[in-house]
């Protein structure tokens, strides 16, 4: 009984040929990088909490003040409204540029070409100023008489001038992305949804569309990370928006650094907000894509604990 | 004998200088099956393609069941018809893709459902009704949630198929329905096809089954160079070819 015990594995281990026993690479390498890396973190991590420049006390005072509070829901406001308005206009100069019209083509090319053109913060000092160049808006006979007209300033506003100029010049962006996406749908799809005779809007809005939301969305993605930050650039038009908000209060205090950290912390927070999103976004667009869908990074990190075999 | 369901009358297509389709005739009526052969690049799908459209002919016309596919006429002018025109007469043609072109993203009911609800106007629930009907006589009775990736060939094709009749069409156009299976997948489609040619359906069929065309066929169609070459019943194109294109072409597949 005990002999056998002993013998049994002797033999499977290494008296059976038919079953050598695999021995997996070490990565040596990979160690040593490892450790590297995490000495380099742990200086890195050791200085912000040691070196007295951060001044982590101004940090802590500032980040969740008032100001900067309502500073950051400036930017998301900013960012939310230049996001759909821009690429609902965007999605329509795609289909324009797409159409077999040669004037909604060339419209819509036209417009991206001078959209793409202008640097965004000229054109939002060129909104900001409208009223310089048009003091009045209104509606009438072309080159005739104007029946009603409003005051440029009062319409639009500095607020409405930084939307505006946001969307103009993210239409342009996300009309070339929604084009992409929609070039990469198999023409198959269209012959097919033709083929069915399905009215030509439903064809883009329920087979198009969706499929090319999976070349769209990585893309989109980037886009509005991009203009999440890119709003700062409206500082210029003295917009209460975060970036304006931390350099008014350090123009007032001279806190430089611990400002800027302050910034720097809620773009990261949102950025990260927004990458969550847009992987659970990508992940609803998939479907149908894959036999099986992929796990989501909760079920993963349930199966890495549980140590489920995927 | 039956009326006049399909009427293709001296069709041409070019492709830049590439003459494809140099004058067709072809008549098929209620009921019958046609089975077009011929060489690639001899202009079979791409007669398949003229008749519901989804390319213009240069000259000649095209007519089902009475009706000018892609044209009005008044006296003696053929007016192009809006697209929003032609997409409602290709609910009356239904077509049967080579590659299967289901919906990925969609169900494969929602991929039935689909044209029914938004271009015939049916209600939903009728729509699915129906869907789930031709589900089970496709033998996919229990596919009705499933992804079409998660089907083999065989099976998307034969939901093709029945995203085809959803719509009720009056004939239905295959373009090489099998071409695109491994070939233990080929009779199950193949099947599906015969027991729709036994129950009275039009249909013109694109292939390269010959044992396919001499069960089914009431017409064979032989084309090549972008005309017809001969036509008849199969007893008599493929056992007894008159032509020496037609004879060379079948010892080929055979």
């Amino acid at each position: 009984m005990s002999s056998d015990t002993i013998t049994e594995p002797a033999t499977t281990a290494a008296g059976d040929p038919a079953e050598p026993k695999v021995v997996p690479t070490r990565h040596y390498a990979r160690w040593a990088a490892g450790a590297a890396v995490v000495v380099l973190v742990a200086q890195f991590v050791h200085g912000l909490a040691t070196n007295p420049v951060w001044e982590w006390h101004v940090f802590r005072d500032y980040v969740f003040s008032e100001t900067i509070v309502q500073a950051v829901w400036v930017t998301l406001q900013l960012t939310a409204y230049a996001t759909v308005l821009g690429f609902l206009l965007g999605t329509v100069l795609a289909f324009m540029r797409l159409s077999r019209s040669p004037v909604l083509s060339t419209v819509a090319w036209t417009y991206i070409w001078i959209f793409r053109s202008i640097p965004m913060i000229v054109q939002l000092v060129f909104w900001f100023n409208l009223s310089a160049l048009y003091r009045e808006l209104g509606v009438g006979i072309p080159f005739g008489p104007v029946f009603w007209s409003v005051d440029s300033n009062t319409l639009i506003g500095t607020i409405g001038a930084a939307v505006i100029g946001l969307t103009l010049h993210q239409a342009a962006y996300a009309a070339e992305i929604v084009r992409g996406g929609v070039i990469a749908v198999d023409h198959g799809q269209l012959e097919a949804a033709a083929a069915l005779g399905i009215p030509r809007l439903r064809q883009i809005r329920r087979i198009v569309l969706p499929q090319a939301m999976r070349a769209i969305l990585p893309t989109a993605g980037n886009e509005i990370v991009g203009l999440l930050k890119g709003t700062s650039v409206v500082y210029v038009m003295s917009i209460g928006e975060l970036f304006y908000q931390v350099q008014v209060i350090y123009g007032r205090n001279g806190r430089v650094i611990p400002l800027l950290l302050v910034a720097t912390a809620w773009y990261v927070v949102l950025t990260s907000v927004l990458s969550v999103a847009q992987y659970y976004v990508e992940r609803r667009y998939a479907r149908g894509a894959d036999r099986t869908p992929p796990p989501t990074p909760l079920q993963r990190a349930r199966r890495f604990v549980t140590k489920e075999s995927t | 004998m039956s009326a006049v369901m399909v009427d293709v009358h001296g069709v041409h297509k070019n492709f830049g200088p590439l003459q494809v389709l140099r004058g067709v005739d072809l008549t098929v009526r209620a009921g019958e099956v046609t089975v077009v052969l011929g060489p690639s690049g001899s202009g079979k799908s791409t007669l398949l393609r003229t008749i519901n459209h989804l390319e213009k002919v240069d000259r000649g016309w095209i007519s089902i069941d009475g009706e000018l596919i892609g044209y009005r006429r008044s006296g003696n002018k053929l007016h192009e018809l809006k697209e929003k025109d032609v997409l409602k007469q290709r609910t009356h043609i239904g077509f049967v893709f080579q590659n299967f072109n289901l919906f990925p993203h969609l169900t494969v009911l929602e991929n039935l459902v689909e044209a029914p609800v938004s271009a015939l106007r049916r209600p939903r629930r009728d729509a699915e009704e129906t869907a789930r009907r031709l589900l089970e006589r496709v033998g996919l009775a229990d596919k009705t949630g499933a992804y079409p990736r998660q089907l083999s060939g065989g099976q998307q094709q034969r939901v093709a198929i029945a995203r085809a009749l959803a719509l009720e069409p009056k004939v239905l156009l295959f373009d090489e329905p099998t071409s695109a299976l491994d070939p233990e997948l080929v009779g199950e489609v193949l099947d599906v096809i015969k027991d729709l040619a036994r129950t009275g359906t039009t249909m013109i069929v694109v292939t390269h089954e010959i044992g396919f065309a001499r069960e089914v066929a009431d017409t064979v169609v032989f084309m090549d160079g972008g005309v017809v070459v001969e036509q008849g019943p199969p007893s008599a194109v493929l056992d007894a070819p008159r032509h020496e294109r037609t004879r060379a072409f079948l010892s080929k597949v055979l």
